[in-house]
């Protein structure tokens, strides 16, 4: 599974970070995190309000930070399906 | 405060609970503010009412508690409301509309829609390839930070209902204007080439759709902070400038250089104001404390217009998709809109 955080370096996009790698923690997962800072990649995943959210190439989140729970879910769903 | 935000209870009766909870406590709050202040300083410390230091103490702490509980309230309310809104939607809206039209929807939707200035290029990069024509595009640019939620919260509180429909009204016209002018000169010459080389793929997902009401409250409590966070600086600052120019400044002082006579006034301010960053709600405390010293209200609109509208970190940041000359219009003509602005209502309003 690869997982990317899109945004240019703003909080928010910290923060998504920050919740994704503690969502993988606890899920006890090990999935490769990438950030994504370049504008052009960025708006190529057709995401306008920043952060993103991308698990294997599919946008699940855009333009807010989501709890961590939210993002176990949508690993988890992503992993399962 | 995540701890606050886990435990808003999910059913219907709870959050409408919580939140007629919540607004009772802000109104009980704002109205003590003043009575605290002249208790604590007036009253238990014993200091003078009628002494400069103390009024300007007093002026200082009554306005930092009013002005964070008047932000608290207008972004949670703005932001919940706004979360049903989003850029993706506004650029399906905005996709093939003519100039003209174009702009005039374009200015509206950039006050409704919930935008941060981090996702400018991203948003521009999106709406050109969605083929929404620049001029079009920058009216939304312009219009989002300049008519503001905190902008039009925050002149409503603190000047009223006609100065804030004047400055939404002002606003819309200087992005609807600046926008046209922009389309009319060929301005894709100036755009960084990769703009137009990207290719939108994935499946763009609506931030808007599909939210829980929990979520959307969630995002009103984390907007209130993060918001509070950036700004908090600028709002000290605008506020202690603020008092000192309500205490100290002779009323006679501004009105010489920049009062209804001076023909320079206005241009002076839009130049003072286009590179000064802060936020609508740093400048306001300035902007009533200059008006108690009779500066004309067009004056401090354009003032404040032109420090919420053009800043230099926005200008780094478009910069990245705007080629130099492209820039040097965008400032030049937003802030000659901003100009003409200023001196048709100092003519209106004197």
């Amino acid at each position: 599974m690869i997982i990317k955080v899109l945004g240019p370096g703003c909080t928010n996009c910290k923060n998504l970070e920050r919740v994704t790698r503690e969502a993988l923690a606890e899920l006890g997962m090990d999935a490769q995190v990438e950030k994504v800072e370049d504008y052009p990649a960025i708006a190529a995943y057709g995401v306008m309000s920043t952060p993103g959210l991308v698990i294997d190439d599919t946008v699940v989140v855009s333009g807010r930070v989501p709890k961590r729970a939210e993002v176990k879910d949508l690993i988890a769903a992503a992993a399962g399906g | 405060m995540s701890q606050v935000v886990e435990h808003i209870p999910s059913t219907r009766g709870g959050q409408v609970l919580t939140l007629v909870g919540a607004a009772a406590a802000w109104i009980g709050l704002y109205e003590l503010n003043e009575h605290v202040w002249d208790w604590l300083l007036f009253g238990a410390l014993g200091l003078d009412p009628a002494h400069r230091t103390a009024e300007t103490i007093h002026f200082f702490l009554y306005d930092t508690a009013k002005i964070t509980l008047l932000l608290i309230g207008i972004i949670f309310i703005v932001t919940v409301l706004r979360s049903y809104m989003s850029v993706e939607r506004t650029r399906a809206l905005l996709g093939g509309k003519r100039e003209g039209v174009g702009n005039v929807m374009a200015a509206a939707l950039g006050v409704v829609t919930p935008f941060c200035s981090c996702s400018a290029v991203p948003a521009f990069i999106g709406f050109v390839a969605a083929g929404v024509p620049l001029g079009v595009t920058m009216s939304f640019l312009i219009a989002s930070p300049l008519v503001n939620e905190i902008a039009i919260g925050m002149l409503f509180s603190l000047f009223g209902l006609k100065v804030t429909i004047v400055y939404i009204l002002a606003g819309l016209v200087v992005a609807i204007v600046a926008g046209w002018i922009i389309g009319r000169v060929r301005p894709e010459r100036w755009v960084e080439p990769f703009v137009f080389e990207t290719k939108l793929g994935g499946q763009a997902i609506d931030p808007a759709a599909g939210l829980t009401m929990d979520q959307r409250i969630q995002m009103g409590i984390e907007e209130v902070i993060s918001i509070l966070r950036k700004i908090w600086p600028y709002l000290l600052i605008g506020i202690g400038l603020g008092a000192v120019i309500h205490g100290w400044v002779p009323t006679d002082f501004f009105t010489t250089y920049a009062g209804p006579g001076s023909s320079f006034g206005v241009v002076i301010a839009v130049a003072i104001g286009i590179p000064l960053y802060s936020n609508a709600a740093g400048i306001m405390p300035m902007v009533q404390a200059l008006y108690e010293k009779g500066l004309p209200m067009g004056t401090l609109l354009a003032f404040m217009m032109a420090v919420v509208a053009l800043s230099l970190p926005e200008m780094i940041l478009l910069r990245r998709v705007l080629k130099p000359q492209l820039l040097v219009l965008f400032i030049g003509v937003v802030g000659a809109s901003i100009v003409a602005i200023g001196y048709l209502f100092n003519a209106l309003l004197a």
